[in-house]
């Protein structure tokens, strides 16, 4: 797989084996609330594939669903129409959703402990892993005292040690400044490279989304179907200023307001 | 500094105003007298101290526990709610002073009315802000935990309950204030002892000091564990002093 941050794979027509993830024309509709907001028809008949390490990027406007797609994905909500097979997801959100009272290895620790793993062991486990993301000495840190990248880290981290074999990363840096965006997408590149997975990455960003999947799905307005597909042959590590970059992006920039 | 300034005034204007004569010291004491009652009267006053200190102490004991378990039921379990909270709510509606002197018929004229008295006054805040702490968690991190597949226990043990602390504490101290309230009304529905005791005896026999003084002690004892409280909840809680 560490072959992949040169040559990343066109994504292959290899049948259902190597899917990781696989939606067949899904539709979702939120009932009218009693206090009369109208149903919302968040997807309508969506079909997309995620090859096994695949990382693709999911573009939208805002409100056409991307969330609850990958909520979907996830096995948090069921879908009223179509099929979804899917390998084990775990769930990365905007927001951190970090536990205020619990250091940054409890933290990223929290899904080991679901899993029924000692404190001890987990949070040796996490501690690990918050070295390898660059936070040693801030294993007992509580968010307030961690910045919001390194915030983000922590919540990735919590993310990899979940242990899923596919990762939804919901809008994971629009809350961060544009600087630490950009340095936190390199770093998110660079900690996939070190530990593939399947990756579905939902943003409203289309660099961040050219800079690190393999392929970008345009999604159209509410509710949201797929309008295009961009493959990204751009070898890793990739430069926002790369022609080939400029050009792709300008392109998923027309599909998005087409 | 000022709150001391202020205090320091008031009581020198009570003791002139008393010292003048301008009020019998029946009626009310001058600071001195009162001073002097704590002096002279302390093995008495002490002795009925620990009393009052008891019941409140186990009072409160007894609602934290009660109340927890109470809030949690009724949290985990949907059709619980709907049964208890009203049941909740009527038992603050009880008039204590109604009450107390029946349940001193029934528990006899010991320790357990008190407790039971201070429980039953301290039980609803704790309860009542316990549950609004817990039902007001985080969404988003409840629904994080399913994605990993949490047990609601799990959840309940790893998110709810930790996040929920700070509303215990605040239910503790809110019940603080009135425990000192209810231990003396269980006093005075019928004991042979304990400070609210001492008050009733102290009057008809005109040693009015002597009750000011057991009145001072008992304030001093809630300032003392609200204090105590305040402190403990910096030291356990600290993520609840800045917004994370």
């Amino acid at each position: 797989m560490q072959t992949r941050t040169t040559a990343p794979p066109v994504a292959p027509a290899t049948g259902i084996d190597l899917d990781a993830v696989r939606l067949e024309r899904v539709s979702k509709t939120f009932a009218a609330s009693r206090r009369g907001a109208d149903a919302v028809s968040a997807l309508q008949g969506i079909s997309l594939r995620a090859g096994e390490g695949e990382i693709v990027a999911i573009v939208g406007p805002s409100g056409c669903g991307k969330t609850t797609l990958l909520e979907l994905i996830c096995g948090l909500m069921q879908p009223d129409a179509g099929t979804i097979e899917a390998q084990a997801a775990a769930l990365m959100a905007q927001r951190d959703l970090l536990l205020p009272w619990a250091g940054a290895a409890d933290n990223a620790a929290l899904a080991l402990r679901v899993t029924g793993l000692g404190r001890a062991e987990a949070r040796e486990r996490a501690t690990a892993l918050l070295h390898d993301f660059g936070l040693a000495g801030f294993e007992q840190a509580r968010p307030h005292e961690l910045s919001g990248g390194m915030r983000q880290r922590v919540a990735f981290a919590r993310t990899l040690l979940a242990g899923r074999p596919v990762l939804c990363l919901d809008e994971p840096f629009a809350a961060l400044d544009a600087l630490t965006r950009q340095e936190m997408q390199d770093w998110l590149a660079a900690a996939l490279a070190a530990d593939p997975r399947t990756v579905l990455l939902v943003t409203h960003d289309v660099e961040e989304a050219i800079v690190l999947a393999d392929r970008v799905l345009v999604l159209s307005r509410c509710p949201g179907h797929v309008v295009a597909e961009l493959h990204v042959d751009i070898p890793r590590p990739r430069r926002r200023t790369d022609p080939e970059l400029v050009a792709l992006r300008a392109r998923a920039l027309e599909e998005l307001r087409a | 500094m000022r709150a001391l300034l202020v205090l320091l005034v008031i009581l020198g204007g009570w003791e002139s105003y008393v010292g003048l004569g301008a009020i019998d010291e029946l009626l009310l004491p001058a600071p001195s007298a009162i001073a002097a009652a704590l002096v002279n009267d302390r093995a008495l006053l002490w002795s009925n101290f620990t009393v009052t200190a008891r019941e409140i102490a186990l009072g409160l004991a007894a609602a934290l526990v009660v109340g927890l378990a109470c809030a949690v039921v009724v949290h985990l379990f949907t059709p619980a709610r709907r049964a208890l909270y009203p049941l909740l709510v009527t038992s603050q509606t009880i008039p204590i002073p109604v009450i107390a002197p029946l349940l001193v018929v029934w528990f006899g004229y010991d320790l357990a009315p008190k407790i039971v008295i201070v429980a039953i006054v301290c039980f609803f805040p704790i309860v009542v802000s316990t549950l609004d702490a817990l039902s007001r968690s985080d969404a988003d991190r409840r629904k994080l935990m399913r994605s990993f597949g949490a047990t609601r226990w799990q959840t309940f043990r790893l998110v709810e309950a930790p996040a929920a602390l700070p509303g215990l504490v605040t239910g503790a101290k809110l019940s603080l204030a009135v425990a000192g309230l209810a231990a003396i009304l269980a006093e005075w529905a019928g004991s042979e002892n304990g400070l609210g005791h001492l008050v009733l005896q102290a009057l008809p026999q005109f040693e009015t000091a002597r009750a000011y003084a057991a009145v001072l002690i008992l304030a001093a004892f809630s300032v003392a564990l609200f204090g105590a409280l305040t402190l403990a909840e910096r030291r356990l809680l600290p993520w609840t002093q800045s917004t994370g």
